[in-house]
């Protein structure tokens, strides 16, 4: 095997197929995390029958959802009905094409294997790009069934997360002006070599770029208290009413998957990545190397960071009511966009005197 | 489906929000509402008739039946029609007892009402947290009389049983706890805006459009009409008993839940004064063996959580009714969802089905 077939061949597949299945693991943990937080923040205790302490509990579902009929309507239209939750889920996995997971290579018999899959030089417009497409598995999933309330669903689902693509989009822009580059490795080692995380850069902390992106991050997934599209109290289940066994359980996975991802983009542009929490406040301690190894402190940090952001994401949904439909999109065009815009207006103001 | 603008949608009568089965037949504009046709009769079980088929003490199970979330006021106010129809005297102790446990009951009802009301609306915590005082006002109800639903708590001239032996501390510590639990319910919504948002300029009722309807209870106190039974018609130990009658000026969601939120206070207040003020002395009063009330008729009514509970009940000296109405608030107060929810939109209709407070064996009965 040559050198560049091990690289360029060999490696990335190990990798997709090592990313791919820790991430379908840690959804399901997700979602086990997500009832036992939310259990706990209701007086309950949440899922603790299957396996020690609950943690068998994702394991069952998913053995439930495989063998549950798999169920299409009657008048649906098959090809489209079957297209729609994958075309909802491949966009969410192959976001984490450019995700880096920590900052330096290991070092795995004898070759250097980043932890990233992909460091391409438009990552953050890749994943911008690659998110959107998640919008037609939703129209497409409300129109091929057939039936009045996944259409409705779909519709508002559809309208939310274009409306919401703008702030979200424009709240990035801001992290473009300090860091210069779209390459997700790079925006963190800007953070690195700038020293401080973009989120207190001085003079003007993101702040409201954090809230920005968090907010349309929210309602890009379909989350509380913007979970109008499967509003069960209203529309039954929104766009997946329809589906059933592993349709339905890939709509499932495309969300929390969306989730996590989200998680990792608010950490890598906001939250300084791989960097310790300590970065910029203490010097880089020797002991936290020590303990884990320069590319798991990395790790470690990362997972630290993504995990605080989706719990406040599981805290938010137990906290609040939902949003209507039209205040939802009053909120978007009428309240987000315009502070992205003055927000990306001050940054670069702010930016100017670095030239 | 697609030709034309109008959409018609059935909501329910499986739905999550229908607060069991009601089928709504929607007409939509898109996501606005231009009429909604209530379709009621899925739970008709015939409790009025079965009222005039059992003799009155054996009829008194079934109006357990109508409005379980508040079983124990549906007995209260059919009990109370037939000692009236008797001219039976309750003993003071059973009156102060009743006073105790209706009021409770409404807590429990209203406990209910706000944490379904609030999962409609998407606040999921807080209907656990409404379950968890619940179910300790529920526990009350099983130590009174084993029951935690159809209590069948009330007997005719009286009641069945004392209090057990602490009963009425283990109430105080219920009341002592509660109005923290309640500033805690505040916090989570009253101020938040997601909630004024949803709540806030929603299902306008006008107090005369109330009053047309026949709406009572906290709907119609929050549009403004100061009409409460317990006030305007007396009965039992409320004369002697001092409380608050909270009203709302604009009619709203936001207006129907705070009355409802600050009723609960009130009936806490109750609860405490009757637990001090309890007399002692007999339970049940002189009621003869065979109950045949004289021929004659009579309409009673009761202020239940959700409003007017009437009976009207027609004898003719003998051991059964001759005719036996039930007068049921959310039956009546249903009828104002169409003028309430008129040209709100989808999402809107969940939170009025919510806030008018219908329990769907009381609407069918």
């Amino acid at each position: 095997m040559s050198p560049d077939t091990l690289k360029y061949v060999v490696v990335p597949l190990i990798q997709i197929v090592v990313v791919l299945n820790v991430m379908l693991l840690a959804v399901a943990y997700l979602v086990l995390l997500e009832r036992k937080v939310i259990a706990f923040m209701q007086v309950r205790l949440g899922p603790r029958r299957v396996g020690p302490r609950g943690l068998l509990q994702p394991i069952a579902d998913i053995l439930k959802l495989f063998i549950k009929e798999d169920i299409t309507p009657a008048r649906a239209d098959r090809m489209v009905f079957f297209l729609a939750p994958v075309m909802i889920v491949v966009p969410a996995v192959a976001a984490f094409a450019v995700i880096p997971f920590s900052g330096k290579p290991f070092t795995v018999f004898g070759t250097e294997v980043p932890p990233w899959i992909t460091d391409v030089n438009v990552g953050l417009l890749y994943l911008l790009a690659i998110t959107s497409l998640g919008v037609y598995g939703v129209v497409m999933a409300g129109w091929a069934s057939n039936s009045k309330y996944p259409l409705l669903g779909s519709l508002r689902s559809a309208a939310q997360m274009v409306s919401y693509e703008v702030p979200l989009g424009l709240s990035v822009v801001s992290i473009l002006i300090l860091s210069g580059t779209a390459s997700m490795v790079k925006i963190v080692e800007a953070q690195a070599a700038q020293g401080v995380w973009f989120l207190f850069w001085r003079p003007y902390p993101q702040v409201v770029g954090l809230f920005l992106y968090f907010v349309s991050a929210l309602a890009e997934t379909n989350r509380a208290p913007f979970d109008l599209p499967e509003a069960e109290t209203e529309l039954v289940a929104g766009f997946h009413t329809e589906y059933s066994g592993m349709r339905f359980a890939l709509f499932f996975l495309a969300e929390y998957m969306n989730m996590i991802l989200a998680g990792c983009i608010v950490t890598i542009l906001f939250l300084g990545g791989w960097l310790p929490v300590t970065f910029g406040v203490l010097p880089a301690g020797p002991l936290s190397t020590f303990l884990f190894g320069a590319t798991l402190t990395g790790l470690f940090w990362f997972l630290l960071k993504v995990f605080l952001v989706l719990y406040a994401y599981l805290w938010i949904r137990a906290t609040f009511p939902r949003y209507r439909y039209d205040q939802l999109m009053r909120l978007g065009w009428k309240w987000l966009i315009p502070l992205a815009l003055l927000h990306v207006v001050i940054t670069a103001i702010a930016a100017l005197p670095r030239g | 489906m697609f030709g034309s603008t109008e959409m018609e949608i059935n909501l329910g009568p499986q739905h999550p929000s229908t607060h069991g089965v009601l089928r709504l037949v929607l007409k939509l504009d898109g996501e606005r509402i231009l009429d909604v046709k209530p379709v009621v009769g899925y739970l008709h079980r015939g409790c009025e008739k079965l009222g005039e088929d059992r003799s009155y003490p054996q009829a008194i199970v079934y109006t357990d039946r109508m409005d379980y979330v508040a079983a124990f006021s549906e007995n209260l106010v059919y009990v109370e029609t037939i000692e009236r129809l008797l001219g039976v005297e309750v003993p003071p102790r059973a009156q102060y007892m009743r006073v105790v446990l209706a009021e409770l009951q409404r807590i429990a009802s209203h406990l209910l009402w706000l944490g379904t009301h609030a999962l409609d609306i998407g606040a999921m915590s807080v209907f656990l947290y409404c379950f968890r005082e619940r179910e300790q006002i529920l526990d009350l109800f099983e130590a009174y009389c084993g029951a935690r639903l159809t209590y069948n708590g009330v007997r005719i001239g009286g009641m069945p049983e004392d209090f057990p032996e602490g009963w009425a501390d283990e109430a105080r510590r219920f009341c002592d706890v509660f109005p923290s639990r309640l500033d805690e319910y505040h916090k989570l919504l009253t101020t938040n805006r997601i909630w004024l948002a949803r709540t806030e300029g929603i299902g306008v009722l006008a107090g005369d459009v109330a009053l047309d309807y026949g709406v009572s209870g906290p709907c119609l106190r929050a549009s403004g009409v100061d009409y409460d039974i317990r006030r305007a018609i007396p009965y039992s130990a409320y004369p002697e008993l001092e409380f608050d009658v909270p009203l709302g000026s604009k009619g709203d969601t936001y207006d129907r839940y705070l009355v409802r939120m600050e009723e609960m206070r009130q009936s806490r207040r109750i609860v405490l004064q009757a637990l001090a003020k309890l007399p002692d002395g007999e339970i049940r009063g002189k009621v003869p063996r065979r109950i045949r009330p004289p021929k004659g008729e009579l309409y009673h009514c009761n202020e239940g959580p959700r409003g007017e509970l009437g009976v009207y009940m027609v004898s003719d000296g003998t051991e059964t009714a001759y005719r036996c109405r039930f007068r049921s608030p959310c039956f009546v107060n249903l009828q104002a969802l169409p003028e309430l929810s008129r040209g709100h939109l989808v999402a809107d209709i969940v939170a009025l089905i919510g806030t008018i407070d219908i329990v769907l064996g009381c609407v069918d009965r």
